[in-house]
């Protein structure tokens, strides 16, 4: 009996956490289709760059940090905004350049931070937080905390110097900071085949960096290697470069509709048989570990949060003018 | 006869040690405090300012680098955010053309950029001044770029006192302040206080009284300036030496206040003459006391040429105390 006992808490555990991994990409997804929405009947201002079918990614490492750790973001950096702990509501005021937005309404869509959630920034300069990340890594260890950095970028980053640079930096002082790059296969509209040399592992692997790739759309996959290379950073091991192999379903923003640098046959090949979701979901059935009224009801209740959230922001007013030059120095 | 007994001598420094001592003393006060550059540890940097700081404070707070400016620089940015007060080292003021994105995209605006939550408090230290027979990728003067940045503060100071002073504010500030040392000066002598001190940022400093015509120099221009002053006084002719001491922010009642007294003036910054320190303040001037004035500002700055490396020719790039003492003789009509 206690044997029976054990086993139902471990499996209501493992069951408890994956459910929260699910809800936390249902979040990702729904929060993107109603920023699409809101995009293109002309209510959001400037660009939107979706983060729609890499969700498994920003979840599966962001699950497996703590509060107090750091990230930096990109210009698609919703995912990781929401996947570290950002509140919807606020995050669409920023959106919309409202004062009740993250930011008050000064950063928009590609400079969400939040210190609250260790979020240090999303950043509209391709492979620019870089730096940042491996500093926090630096400030961590040399304070002599035992919170670690993880940089997101794109595989574009690849073509930028600073990234190679503070890799050999956070390899020769052992920083405890974890490189991700998330390869959707586009460079904006370009195929990263046509602007990628080499072997992308190698790269990293050429500093001491240790380098491994991952099925970006499983977020049990995802998740697993980021708790390994984790806890490594926590251990003083240093530095890690982690692939993750994704695909964007939407265009490189969300005026990017036609997408002729790539086929629709792909699009739905990802789409049909590589959604995140859909790999979460079929997993937790197979294993029992959910039936599928409790994602309809997971899938039900993070929209309905998301339609308040997005109503707030809607409602929200917008910063007053006096506030223009407030914040231009500490 | 003087008071032999009373007197107490005063000490002298370098501009060099000066700021090597204001870094010391912040480097003991607060341990968030590190240094990091290319051979700023046992090497002192190759200017030989620092030399003595790694002993004292150990190379994990004095830190070489690789040649990475751009690297260790972005690192500075995020460790300022983090709960560190970084001092990133640029050896040549030449060198900024390769960490400009992480000044001017991340470091300037991190903190406007977050609606006020994040800060960036990290001094980016680094030189201007030619005739080091360096030529045109080690000598020039690029100050007014980051003075262009909202989000930067830049200080040029022209003695070792101000140097002291300034350098201990730009540690505590919470804000990106980029540091400029003329490389010529490191050996330039003044009197320094042992005495704990600070110069807020913002605050010009009048260097020489005088009626006729005011010279707004900074930086290495502020010794062109005195040069020029003490010719003219020969002449006949008062002259005013303003030094601003920060040209971001600006401390433009000063400079409007002296201008509206003498009615005439001289901008001299080692900096390219075109959109640069000069024409910002010779316009400053222009707004603040147009009604004031018996003549047109004048700027002088250095030469529209990459700095060249034969001592004949680079010396003529540089503006002079000839070239001050001819322009305020000018404008004065003696």
């Amino acid at each position: 009996m206690t044997t029976v006992t054990q086993e139902s808490r471990a499996s209501s555990s493992v069951a408890q956490k994956w459910l929260h991994a699910y809800r936390q990409m249902m979040a990702i997804r729904l929060f993107e289709e109603q920023v699409n929405d809101l995009y293109t009947r002309a209510i959001m201002p400037g660009l939107a760059h979706l983060y729609i079918g890499e969700e498994a990614v920003a979840v599966g490492i962001c699950e497996a940090l703590r509060r107090d750790d750091y990230i930096t973001s990109t210009h698609r950096g919703h995912g990781h905004c929401l996947a570290k702990g950002a509140a919807p509501d606020r995050m669409f005021a920023e959106l919309l350049g409202k004062e009740a937005g993250y930011c008050k309404g000064k950063g928009g869509s590609m400079h969400i931070a939040d210190p609250d959630t260790g979020n240090l920034g999303a950043n509209a300069i391709v492979g620019g937080s870089a730096g940042i990340a491996t500093g926090a890594a630096f400030s961590a260890k040399r304070l002599g905390s035992d919170r670690i950095a993880v940089c997101f970028f794109g595989e574009g980053a690849l073509g930028q110097g600073v990234l190679y640079e503070v890799m050999n930096l956070a390899a020769l002082w052992k920083l405890p900071v974890i490189y991700v790059c998330e390869n959707n296969m586009y460079n904006e509209y370009t195929h990263y085949s046509e602007t990628t040399a080499g072997d992308i592992l190698t790269r990293p692997l050429g500093f001491g960096v240790p380098a491994s790739s991952v099925d970006g759309q499983d977020v049990r996959a995802v998740n697993a290697e980021a708790a390994r290379l984790i806890e490594r950073a926590r251990k003083g091991e240093g530095p890690s470069f982690l692939m993750c192999n994704t695909y964007r379903y939407r265009g490189h923003h969300v005026g990017d509709m036609n997408r002729e640098y790539r086929t629709k046959v792909e699009e739905q090949k990802w789409m049909s048989e590589r959604d995140p979701l859909l790999i979460l979901s079929n997993w937790l059935l197979a294993e029992k570990l959910a039936d599928s009224s409790q994602l309809e009801t997971i899938q039900k209740e993070v929209r309905a949060e998301i339609e308040q959230a997005a109503k707030f922001a809607l409602e929200a007013p917008y910063p007053n003018p006096e506030e223009v030059d407030q914040d231009v120095y500490a | 006869m003087p008071e032999t007994s009373t007197a107490v001598a005063i000490r002298e420094l370098t501009l060099g040690e000066a700021v090597k001592e204001a870094i010391a003393e912040e480097m003991r006060r607060d341990p968030t405090v590190f240094l990091m550059g290319e051979d700023v540890a046992e090497a002192g940097t190759p200017f030989k300012v620092l030399t003595g700081l790694s002993a004292e404070f150990g190379t994990d707070r004095v830190i070489d680098t690789p040649i990475s400016e751009a690297g260790f620089t972005g690192l500075g940015v995020g460790a300022a955010m983090t709960g560190s007060r970084p001092i990133i080292d640029i050896m040549f003021g030449d060198f900024v053309c390769l960490i400009m994105d992480q000044m001017v995209n991340q470091a300037a605006k991190v903190h406007y950029m977050s609606g006020g939550k994040w800060k960036v408090p990290m001094v980016l230290r680094t030189t201007l001044g030619a005739t080091r027979r360096s030529a045109a990728q080690h000598s020039q003067s690029l100050q007014a770029w980051f003075a262009h940045i909202p989000g930067l503060k830049v200080v040029l100071p022209s003695t070792p006192y101000d140097a002291k002073g300034l350098m201990k504010s730009a540690i505590r500030d919470d804000n990106p302040v980029v540091f400029y040392e003329d490389k010529m000066m490191f050996r330039f002598k003044g009197p320094v206080p042992a005495e704990e001190y600070t110069i807020p940022l913002g605050v010009a400093d009048i260097k020489r009284p005088g009626d006729d015509i005011t010279i707004v120099a900074t930086s290495s221009m502020v010794q062109v300036a005195l040069g020029a002053a003490k010719m003219l006084e020969e002449a006949g002719i008062s002259a005013e030496v303003v030094d601003p001491r920060t040209v971001w922010p600006l401390d433009e009642k000063t400079i409007i206040e002296s201008v509206k007294k003498t009615s005439r003036a001289i901008v001299v910054d080692e900096g390219y003459q075109r959109y640069g320190v000069t024409a910002e303040i010779a316009s400053v001037i222009a707004e603040g006391a147009f009604h004031y004035l018996d003549g047109p500002v004048k700027r002088i700055g250095a030469m529209h040429v990459p700095i060249p490396f034969s001592p004949s020719l680079e010396d003529a790039t540089v503006p002079s105390e000839k070239q001050v003492f001819d322009a305020a003789r000018a404008l004065c009509n003696r």
